[in-house]
């Protein structure tokens, strides 16, 4: 198997250890992923963006365990106070703790973003694996399917779907809708990475030894296929949050009284000269979020898929 | 050629088709265009909600208005895809759809269209400028600039220009930029050029926050296509046989490079059109992306299936152009 390791000319090989192993367990793994790890070290972005995310996600799960306010309104908290000791980031009009409301904001924003992205990456894998194993006329439905989907914007379309139910719809529902939408890039991925794989020895060997269609995608296609996949949805998550909040700012997505980052901005989106607290806060948490995510997504197309590294800078 | 875009815009119609049935359903799932009656104080009677069901062809089953919204077969001829008409809207008998749509597409192609430029000049120029100059600060900067412009949520940097243009104004003392609306609120009484000085002085500041989706997916990767272009033999060749410097990079690096751009910039224009929704919103402009959000929260579904299908045909007509674009940029690929 150890050559199958260095063969990473050819893309995919760099995860052929994984799958080219015909059941048993895989000697190989120790070299494969030190090798991913050590390549994605030197990249010193994304180290560093995983080590911030690794912050703010602590900082959004664990911080409201800490800290006396939530992000609902009390008649404890000043109204329109700037920041001070009591309140870091100073309050709302209507009486919340703006720091309370970021840590709550922050966290709705990233259970959509990482229920989107689990969601959407199993959907959209298997949808390209199946349609790039298979071919013919599977394959052409599918992926015309796909092209269908593709033919909207993502955001007009999760728009459109999610605001036009009544009531409103909780980060859950919000998850749902986006995921429905956002996988179609990824069984591309998929679908182009597949098509090269199954004409490989591998596959043929596997399918010699009387493996099933089922286990063969499975166990051995997409398995091989993970380094783009892997880059595929980190760089979904950084759409997924902008998606998000682009949906709240606009009031089709998380609702009052619960709040995320994107309604923040829609409640002080005036407010950037005369109440800087209320503006600079949620915004600035959506770069840092979606930069740190790219970041890390440039560092992983680095150490998983070096066919496709861009040119780094 | 022309057999070409003919064979082409043939092989979208299907998709086009498939794509309105799924909006079609989905819009019926999700919503429904009579909620907002329904829950009216004091609630309207029995007979009102009858005929405004009627109108707007609700008593009818989801196939059967499928069918009806696509060609107005047995309609009251306010419906029909194919004819022209977009359906009723729950804003009343005299809301015509399609002469709304009209009335604002123009409003937000202008919009679209400045933004689209401006983001290919920027990009396609600090994209050469960073190929050139790989490694050096100038590039780093504009990477990290590219990095920060792709994780900039449209909307807040939209609104924090806003905010920045009524501050001006204030230190200034007079109204320098427009930053409500896509015109003057009385534009009767002006001439052609002031109207279109006034209509180009509303477009400065959302097309300054909407250029940065398209500069962003653009300046990196026409650095990448630069790089491997600069870095090809016939580039080295025509150093190497004494060409100026300029014509080597007009000639014959740029042009190659411009070819993977095309392709992007079409798929990129679907998310520039799903920007102008938000840079509307906050600037508060009476264009396509406003239209929709007003859709949405009252469940016009027959306003909101036009914009659907509009947006998808776009799409499809810049995938197109994109098409046509390689033939020129690029003398190999030929149109049979």
């Amino acid at each position: 198997m150890s050559e199958r390791v260095t063969d990473t000319g050819d893309g995919n090989g760099a995860d052929g250890a994984t799958g080219g192993t015909m059941g048993g367990a895989a000697p190989a793994p120790r070299g494969q992923l030190r090798t991913i790890a050590m390549r994605f070290a030197r990249h010193r972005p994304a180290v560093a963006s995983l080590a911030v995310l690794a912050a703010l996600a602590a900082f959004a799960f664990a911080g409201p365990l800490l800290w006396q306010w939530d992000h609902t309104v009390s008649s404890d908290i000043p109204s329109s106070a700037e920041p001070s000791a009591a309140h870091p980031l100073g309050t709302t009009s209507a009486g919340n703790d703006v720091l309370g409301q970021l840590m709550r904001g922050m966290q709705q924003t990233l259970k959509v973003a990482f229920t989107v992205t689990v969601l959407a990456t199993v959907l959209g894998s298997v949808w390209g694996a199946v349609a790039g194993y298979f071919r013919g006329w599977v394959d052409a439905v599918m992926m015309r399917l796909v092209d269908v989907l593709l033919i909207v914007p993502l955001l007009v379309v999760v728009a459109a779907v999610g605001g036009n139910v009544r009531g409103g719809t909780t980060w859950y529902g919000v998850a749902l809708v986006i995921a429905a939408f956002s996988w179609t890039p990824i069984s591309r991925v998929v679908r182009g990475v597949v098509l090269s794989l199954r004409e490989q020895e591998f596959v043929e060997a596997a399918r010699a030894a009387g493996a099933s269609h089922a286990r063969i995608i499975l166990r051995h296609l997409l398995p091989n296929a993970a380094g783009p996949i892997i880059v595929a949805a980190t760089l979904l998550i950084a759409v997924a949050i902008l998606v998000e909040a682009a949906m709240s700012f606009l009031g089709f997505g998380i609702q009052a009284p619960d709040i995320s980052l994107g309604l923040m901005v829609q409640h002080a989106k005036t407010a950037a000269f005369t109440r800087p607290w209320l503006f600079y806060p949620p915004g600035l948490t959506i770069v840092l979020i979606a930069l740190v995510i790219n970041f890390i997504g440039d560092g992983l197309r680095d150490a998983l898929d070096p066919r496709q590294a861009m040119v780094r800078g | 050629m022309l057999v070409f875009v003919i064979r082409r815009l043939l092989v979208t119609v299907p998709v086009l088709l498939a794509a309105s049935l799924l909006s079609f359903l989905l819009i019926d799932v999700t919503g429904d265009p009579l909620a907002d009656l329904l829950v009216q104080q004091p609630p309207p009677s029995e007979e009102v909600i009858e005929a405004e069901r009627e109108r707007l062809y609700m008593d009818r089953p989801v196939y059967e208005r499928y069918w009806l919204w696509l060609t107005g077969i047995g309609g009251n001829g306010d419906i029909g895809l194919l004819r022209g008409e977009f359906g009723p809207s729950v804003r009343g008998p005299a809301f015509d759809v399609g002469a709304e749509v009209a009335a604002r597409m123009g409003v937000t192609l202008r919009l679209v269209a400045a933004a689209v430029l401006l983001a290919l000049g920027l990009a396609v120029f600090t994209g050469v400028v960073s190929a050139m100059r790989q490694y050096s600060a100038v590039d780093y900067t504009l990477t990290f600039i590219g990095f920060l412009a792709l994780a900039m949520p449209t909307f807040w940097l939209g609104a924090l220009i806003k905010e920045a243009g009524v501050w001006a104004n204030g230190q200034l003392g007079a109204t320098v930029f427009y930053t409500i609306g896509d015109s003057a609120a009385d534009t009767r009484g002006m001439g052609l050029w002031e109207r279109i000085a006034d209509a180009g002085g509303h477009l400065v500041l959302p097309t300054l926050a909407l250029m940065l989706t398209g500069y962003a997916a653009w300046s990196r990767y026409q650095r990448t296509a630069m790089l491997e272009v600069l870095n090809s033999d016939y580039v080295r060749l025509a150093h190497a046989k004494g060409l100026p410097r300029r014509t080597v990079m007009r000639r014959h690096a740029l042009r190659t490079a411009l070819i993977p751009l095309t392709s992007v910039a079409a798929v990129t224009i679907a998310e520039i059109l799903a920007g102008t929704v938000l840079i509307e919103t906050v600037f508060q402009w009476r264009g396509l992306g406003t239209l929709l959000v007003e859709a949405i929260r009252t469940s016009d579904a027959y306003v909101l299936m036009g914009w659907l299908m509009l947006a998808g045909t776009l799409v499809v007509l810049a995938n197109l152009a994109a098409d046509l674009l390689y033939g020129v940029l690029d003398p190999r690929i030929r149109y049979e």
